[in-house]
């Protein structure tokens, strides 16, 4: 039965999924910590190639899909598969690597100490040169860890997640305490690991970092997935532009227009928010003949983000109205 | 991207004794390397007892009292390189998200312990032989190199006890109180085990209290190799401090996984 079913059951399997196999995947997982549900029913997969960023505000589930995936976590419901293996096996592990949030790492071992600590946990690691020219960290390389700066020290921990040159990378935050032009040769770096065919699973609480780099958005709140896609498509969602004006004209009359979602003041301008900027802004001109300092921009995914977040959140929308 | 960095096909072979053998080595070097860089650290824990050897040892000089002072102090030295080491050292690495990002590699789990624990007993041999020297140098210390041999030995045992206590610490222990509460169980073990001076000068009720510490038991097995132990079997002591042990393992995997299905 199962040797005739399963030839006719693979190419709908690929059709389906025409990027191939993911290489992680959480199905449908729920985990509790006591009584608080952390994850409810969560489902996430990462391709090959891909860079998928976990948007969503603290406490909406990100770290605990992290940790469930690089095996530190186990769930009370769902599957959690990685490089097709457990990721609480070590051997699964080999092929994935991971920066994680640490406050403090031990800081009187040396760059290369760390380095080549790190390089003895796996079969076949990187050579070091090639770590430390990935990490750019050429030239602090006998430099004690705790003699360095804030964005140094992440690219280090950065460096130590690609020891083992792995399949899978996890970026925890990453540019954490990094200044402009460190985080942008971050995500140069962070670039290059999806163009040579790793998969990359990104949180961030940067939205330019998530809309800069990533393929893919995942938005999480109270561990449920409330909306996925690539950055246009999560910013078309709210769809909408962003109007600021200066107008004599009554905040609460113009809320009451047709295809207006907000308005707020900000500072002497009024900024509004619309799914559909011309005939709001036909309606502005009739009224206030005076009406200046017009400008005109499309949604960020930070709108975007907050208008997804708060949407989701009936409490927090009660105590606004 | 170069070559090195594209994905490889790579067979997950199994790991071989080599692989395992490197990455305790590796371990150990650098936890040795690093305790020993952290001067708060490493003049503490060799200091003291070298210290207290260089006041009480050698005003006592050519008495008994001399190498009996050899032989518990370091033991002494042995239970602080395994309480602030591991006990201080566990506890930082665990609350800092360290132990978090090696556990979320390969790491075999067991080498990060088991280099912790070796890295204590380098740092208890450091101890003996600075403490060896003083009393044969100035000390008039005469022993055996048979006695030497059990000195090491004993001492280096002492390891495995004192470490499983230094787990459960840094288990039940936040890294901010870890060096005060340590302190607290450390030093009045030590005095109540008879590690400072003979038991027979104190009091009856602490004489009999002695031997509910482990402390107490270990310092008789490393008297015992100089004729200074109180009377009775060695075996007893073994027996103790291997139940003493075996209750610290206990209670630390117990915590340590109630902390798992609740973190």
């Amino acid at each position: 039965m199962s040797t005739i079913a399963s030839p006719a059951a693979h190419p709908i399997a690929a059709a389906a999924h025409p990027l191939r196999q993911p290489i992680a995947q959480l199905y449908k997982v729920t985990r509790r910590y006591g009584k608080v549900t952390a994850l409810d029913g969560f489902s996430l997969e990462l391709y090959p190639g891909e860079v998928v960023a976990l948007l969503g505000p603290n406490g909406a589930g990100k770290t605990t899909a992290v940790r469930l995936l690089l095996g530190l976590l186990s769930p009370h419901a769902g599957q959690v598969r990685v490089l097709g293996g457990d990721p609480r096996e070590d051997l699964t592990r080999t092929r994935m690597g991971a920066m994680l949030q640490v406050s403090r790492v031990p800081e009187m071992l040396r760059v290369r100490e760390h380095i080549d600590l790190f390089r003895s946990y796996y079969s076949h690691p990187l050579p070091a040169a090639e770590i430390v020219r990935m990490a750019q960290l050429e030239g602090l390389e006998n430099r004690l860890f705790g003699k360095l700066s804030g964005g140094q020290k992440q690219r280090v921990l950065f460096g130590l997640a690609l020891c083992g040159n792995p399949d899978l990378v996890f970026l925890d935050e990453p540019t954490v305490g990094m200044d402009i032009e460190s985080r942008r040769a971050l995500w140069d770096r962070i670039r290059a690991l999806s163009a040579s065919g790793k998969a990359v699973l990104l949180t961030t609480h940067y939205l330019e970092e998530a809309d800069m780099l990533a393929s893919r958005i995942v938005v999480i709140r109270d561990g449920k997935d409330v909306a996925h896609g690539t950055p246009a498509q999560i910013k078309h969602q709210t769809g909408g532009r962003r109007i600021r004006c200066i107008t004599r004209l009554d905040a609460d009359w113009i809320s009451t227009l047709p295809g207006v979602v907000t308005v707020a003041q900000d500072r002497e301008a009024l900024l509004i928010h619309t799914e559909a900027p011309e005939p709001v802004l036909r309606e502005l001109f009739a009224a206030d003949a005076s009406l200046h300092g017009l400008e005109i921009t499309s949604a960020g995914l930070e709108d975007a983000f907050l208008s997804i977040t708060q949407s989701h959140a009936p409490n927090s929308q009660e105590v606004l109205q | 991207m170069n070559a090195a960095t594209a994905t490889i096909a790579r067979p997950p072979a199994p790991l071989g004794f080599g692989y395992y053998l490197r990455a305790l080595l590796q371990e150990t070097r650098y936890e040795f390397i690093g305790r020993m860089r952290l001067r708060a650290f490493s003049l503490s824990v060799i200091g003291f007892p070298v210290m207290f050897y260089a006041l009480f040892g050698l005003m006592n000089g050519h008495t008994p009292y001399a190498t009996y002072l050899v032989a518990t102090y370091s033991c002494f030295g042995m239970i602080g390189a395994c309480l602030f080491g591991i006990g201080v050292g566990v506890s930082h690495e665990r609350m800092q998200g360290w132990l978090d990002l090696k556990m979320a590699s390969p790491m075999p789990r067991w080498s990060y312990l088991v280099a912790k624990l070796v890295s204590c007993a380098a740092f208890a041999l450091i101890i003996v032989t600075l403490l060896l020297a003083l009393g044969l140098a100035f000390a008039g210390v005469h022993i055996t190199v048979m006695q030497t041999l059990g000195l090491y030995g004993v001492t280096l045992a002492g390891a495995i006890p004192f470490s499983a206590l230094g787990i459960l610490i840094a288990l039940l222990v936040p890294p901010n109180a870890a060096p005060a509460i340590i302190n607290l169980i450390y030093l009045p073990m030590s005095f109540a085990s008879g590690l400072w001076m003979p038991l027979k000068y104190m009091p009856h009720w602490l004489q009999n209290f002695a031997p509910v510490l482990p402390a107490y038991h270990y310092g008789q097995l490393a008297l015992g190799i100089f004729g200074y132990a109180q009377p009775g079997p060695a075996a007893t002591h073994w027996e103790a401090l291997a139940t003493f042990t075996c209750l610290m393992l206990g209670a630390a995997w117990w915590i340590f996984s109630r902390s798992e299905t609740r973190a």
